[in-house]
């Protein structure tokens, strides 16, 4: 793994490093205690928050109990973290976050997910209720440690255990898989090997920027600058409005993956209790674009378009001028002969070629006008319909969403969590608010060295003696709010569904 | 509580019972009356049959059943296959309409229901078995309701009383456009419209056949048979899941389960069409990774299609590498050679990353790691044009399957330049593959290239005759296209022309 070695960083090293000030050192023990308490026990309900917060002000004594009681667990003998060396082990000498500091540096990771990675919302997400269920209980997590190992079929009861192992393990990064119907880490003591299969998971896409490569002349493989950013401003726009207006879905999580591309995460319960085949389904709806590299025509629908693909049409058309034609310049120079290949009408191709040639340093917004003007002089053999579809073609060729479908044809995918660190370029994987989509900077995403800086250099008061968590001092902390909100719009559906389950059980019953 | 019903038998009077008298009695289940031709197989049969009905009726059936995949695999259009299919279905399971007035009829249907039962037995036992027969059940069921009287048919489908809701007019002239432009009608062209939730027809939607609006799809008339199917699959589907749960209580039965065992193990799946001996070449010393490239000359157009690739982008996609490395073992490359040529083919990639990501999957096609114990040591076997043909089609950027398939979806275009690309120019010859594979006869075109490209030397052997009449069958397998093509142009070097003893199979 190229990143994860930093020049002179030795074990020895490793340990002499820690917090910077002592002082963030002392808060930073108040608040991992804090993150433990309010991490939901199977005995919390949203009545019990006040309990809580109090609890948060109270003595340690109880805390420590729990620990104890932790540490008991049988499933985790050996990862039961001991809060105390811990927080000898971090006391001495505070991290130096430096310039030169490698985004997945042990103690970094450490103190990522110690102070900043939002477990608890994690938690809520995933079980659709405060308290824990299956839904959270038999959920798989894949875990990449830091030597690349790859670790499946881990689950966790509660959100506590997840941060503790990822505390001990230090992974670059987890991925989530489905809700199986037995707990993962008892997969190979089932009797019958059938009794354990995935039952449920969030409908997931993946739109990542190497399917652009081919029609991005800006930057190649893994770079990405915000003229590429628009494809995928471009993608989640489409994608959106037709999972919510054609399929009926309303909680649809966007998320930066990192470096170059993003997932969207469909959390409605009638998403994630899809079977493959309509997985597929609507994979097979939503991708348009066929055919490998090879060159030639890859759009080719019917006419007249279908509703889905005439309303993104009118998206996307805007985004033709500015992000297409104008920043992507695709038809310089010899290129355009791929535009001219598009084109179905001999006459006008000839035309145009002849054009062109003369002056290839010709813009391709240009070439593009071209294309009208010069059939307007008359070199057009066929109507003038044929030629509009194929411009039309031409679009949606250079900015219809390119998905990676196999990702969302599978029940049983994995798919990168929310809020890890991407360990090539330290950002945190951030949702995405759709309502302002276009605002979203990809290179301004805060990495997590930034983040651990920003802590320390915090200047704020804690008010009315309300505890400030360490995201809350951060540039995370508009990101963790926007899904603390998500979270709170799907739960409440869940409880109404979960009510309206219950009264036509019981009338189901009264006969 | 013991409901007095007359079908069972007083616990206490058993005793008393004459067989004899029992045996020629009337049956005292209800009589299934059979009022449509189609039939959802609802009710399991009640009455008796003897034990050679039980066994004809099933292979008769069963005979239906795989002549009907055998279509499949050849790549029969839906309108072929529906005509091959008459004689057989009048011969085996004759099934007539109402109007008919047949005598027979009822007859007819009770042999079409009870066969139906008895294969659900012989099939339900593991998950490839069912999965198999609710497929070519539903395409049975399929075909059938196409050619079912138009009048007949709504009475079946409303006396199936599928929950859906018709569209009003006011929601009718609210979406006219995008019903319109969905269901690709013409204007003005008055139409019914259903609405049901989109999971009931993934396959109208993943094809973008219907308006989507909220969940729910409009489903146009016509596309009815794809509902009316669907719901079949999915309750046979179930029903085959009940079966497999009630399979147990069945052994005690030594009548049955043998018939039920020899019905189901005659179903087995044909071959592969590929044995060892297509690795073994004559003349051909071992392959090593620098000889790929020459020999592409004598590679299928899919495999020449995933060289090209390879070569002009220094990487292919997952399906691509498999499909290519398993031919690449089918030709008798080692698996370190075959490392070796992958790792020199990614130029771009660093040992590291192809140690780490690539190595492995190679290793597994050649099943040295991986997989269960039993299948290490030989791994998969290369893929045939079958399987080729009926995998999913290439996404973005990959460029596995056949290409004449793939690369023909929209126009033919793409295939023509690739095919003049690697060599073939003559217009005869583009003209009837266009032709071919317009009525998706794929290895019939990809067959026809090939003995144009070896037009000589076939003609040499046949007039010779060295080969015989079977060495020249049509080719259904990349490794057997290979192994032809590389004996008819090594002809007459060393023993390289002696094919006789060594008989390819199909």
């Amino acid at each position: 793994m190229p990143h994860s070695v930093t020049p002179g960083s030795t074990p020895a090293e490793d340990s002499s490093r820690t917090i910077s000030q002592v002082e963030p050192v002392k808060s930073e023990l108040d608040t991992q205690d804090a993150h433990m308490a309010d991490a939901p026990s199977p005995a919390d309900t949203p009545a019990e928050a006040q309990a809580e917060e109090r609890m948060e002000k109270q003595a340690k004594v109880n805390l420590e109990d729990m620990f104890d009681g932790e540490d008991s667990d049988p499933e985790f003998p050996s990862s039961a973290p001991q809060p105390k060396s811990e927080a000898e082990s971090s006391q001495p000498a505070p991290i130096r976050i430096n310039p030169r500091s490698v985004f997945s540096d042990p103690e970094i990771m450490k103190a990522f997910y110690q102070r900043l990675f939002p477990f608890r919302y994690l938690f809520q997400w995933l079980n659709h209720s405060p308290s824990p269920t299956n839904d959270f209980a038999h959920r798989e997590f894949a875990f990449t440690l830091p030597n690349d190992a790859y670790l499946r079929y881990q689950s966790f009861p509660t959100a506590d255990l997840l941060r503790k192992q990822c505390l001990d393990q230090l992974p670059s990064r987890f991925e989530i898989g489905p809700v199986y119907s037995a707990n993962p880490r008892d997969r190979k003591t089932l009797r019958k090997a059938s009794s354990f299969r995935p039952l449920a998971k969030e409908l997931v896409f993946d739109i990542d920027m190497t399917d652009y490569d081919d029609i991005r002349t800006c930057c190649t493989g893994a770079s990405i600058c915000h003229k590429c950013w628009a494809f995928i401003t471009m993608a989640i726009k489409v994608l959106d409005v037709a999972l919510r207006e054609d399929f009926g879905f309303k909680h649809i999580l966007w998320v930066y993956s990192g470096r170059r591309g993003a997932h969207a995460w469909v959390c409605d319960k009638r998403a994630r209790e899809l079977d493959d085949t309509k997985r597929r389904a609507i994979a097979g709806y939503l991708e348009l674009l066929k055919g490998g590299d090879q060159g030639g025509k890859r759009v080719n629908v019917h006419r007249p378009l279908h509703p889905h693909l005439d309303r993104s049409l009118n998206i996307l058309k805007e985004h033709f001028q500015a992000s297409i034609l104008h920043e992507q310049d695709p038809w310089t120079e010899e290129k355009s002969a791929h535009l001219l290949n598009l084109l179905p009408d001999p006459t006008l191709r000839a035309a145009l070629q002849k054009k062109w040639d003369s002056s290839p340093s010709r813009p391709s917004a240009s070439k593009w006008a071209d294309i009208d003007s010069v059939a307007k002089s008359g070199a057009l053999s066929k109507s003038s319909k044929d030629l509009l579809e194929a411009k039309q073609d031409i679009v949606l060729e250079y900015t219809y969403p390119r998905l990676d479908a196999e990702v969302s044809k599978k029940l049983n995918h994995l798919l990168k969590s929310p809020f890890v660190v991407h360990p090539g370029t330290g950002r945190v994987c951030v949702p995405i608010d759709t309502r302002i989509v276009e605002e979203f900077d990809p290179l301004g995403v805060p990495t997590v060295t930034q983040l651990l800086t920003e802590i320390d250099e915090w200047q704020g008061t804690e008010e009315d003696g309300k505890k400030v968590q360490d995201w809350e001092k951060t540039s995370l902390k508009p990101y963790i709010e926007f899904f603390k909100v998500f979270i709170a719009g799907l739960l409440k559906e869940e409880k109404s569904g979960l009510k309206r389950e219950r009264e036509e059980g019981t009338e189901a019953m009264e006969f | 509580m013991i409901r007095h019903d007359y079908s069972r038998v007083d616990p206490k009077r058993r005793a008393d019972i004459n067989y004899k008298k029992r045996q020629f009695a009337k049956a005292e289940f209800q009589q299934q009356d059979y009022e449509h031709r189609l039939n959802y197989y609802v009710l399991p049969p009640t009455a008796e049959i003897t034990l050679e009905e039980f066994e004809t009726w099933a292979i008769n059936r069963l005979k239906v059943l795989s002549e009907l995949e055998a279509c499949g695999f050849r790549n029969r259009s839906p309108e072929e296959t529906a005509e091959y299919m008459t004689s057989i279905l009048n011969k085996y399971l004759p099934l007539r309409s109402n109007s008919s007035r047949s005598q027979s009829l009822q007859e007819e249907r009770k042999k079409d229901h009870y066969s139906h039962f008895i294969l659900r037995l012989a099939f339900s036992a593991t998950e490839d078995l069912r999965r198999r027969f609710s497929r070519l059940e539903t395409m049975l069921f399929r075909l059938r309701f196409k050619d079912d009287d138009l009048l007949e048919r709504r009475d079946f489908v409303s006396s199936l009383k599928l929950e859906w809701e018709e569209v009003g007019n006011a929601e009718k002239r609210e979406f006219r456009d995008e019903l319109a432009a969905a269901g690709g009608s013409k204007k003005g062209d008055e139409q019914e419209w259903f609405k049901v939730d989109w999971e009931r027809v993934p396959e109208l939607v993943e094809q973008r056949k219907v308006f989507l609006k909220r969940g729910k799809a409009y489903v146009p008339q016509r596309e009815q048979m794809s509902l009316v199917v669907a719901e079949f699959t999915r309750r046979l589907d179930e029903a085959l899941e009940l079966t497999a749960r009630a399979l147990p209580r069945l052994d005690e039965d030594d009548r049955l389960a043998p018939i039920l065992a020899h019905l189901s193990q005659s179903f087995t799946a044909p071959d592969a069409a590929y044995s060892s001996s297509d690795a073994e070449i004559d003349g051909l010393s071992a392959i090593n990774a620098n000889a790929i490239d020459s020999l592409t000359q004598n590679f299928p157009l899919c495999m020449r299609n995933l060289h090209m690739t390879l070569r002009a982008n220094s990487h292919l996609k997952h399906y691509g590498r498999l499909q290519y490395t398993l031919f690449l073992k089918g030709i008798g490359l080692s698996l370190d050679e075959c490392i070796v040529f992958w790792r020199r083919s990614f130029k771009l990639i660093t040992d590291e990353k192809f140690q780490k990501e690539y190595r492995y999957n190679v290793r597994h096609s050649y099943g040295d790691v991986g997989g269960d114990a039993n299948r290490r040591g030989r791994g998969y076997t290369p893929y045939s044009c079958q399987k080729l043909l009926t995998e999913a089609l290439p996404g973005t950027g990959q460029a596995h399957g056949c290409p004449y398939r793939t690369l023909t979806q929209d126009s033919v275009e793409p295939l023509i330049a690739m095919l003049q690309r690697t060599g073939v120019a003559d217009r005869d010859v583009l003209k009837t593959v266009k032709e071919d594979v317009a009525k998706k006869r794929y290895h019939v075109a990809c067959n026809r290239v090939f003995e144009h490209a070896h037009k000589k030397e076939i003609k040499k052997v046949r007039d010779d005759g060295s080969w015989s009449a079977t060495d020249l069958d049509t080719i259904v397998h990349p490794n057997t296209y290979f192994k032809r093509s590389w004996l008819l142009k090594h002809l007459g070097e060393g023993n390289a022309g002696v094919v006789g003893g060594d008989k390819m199979e199909e």
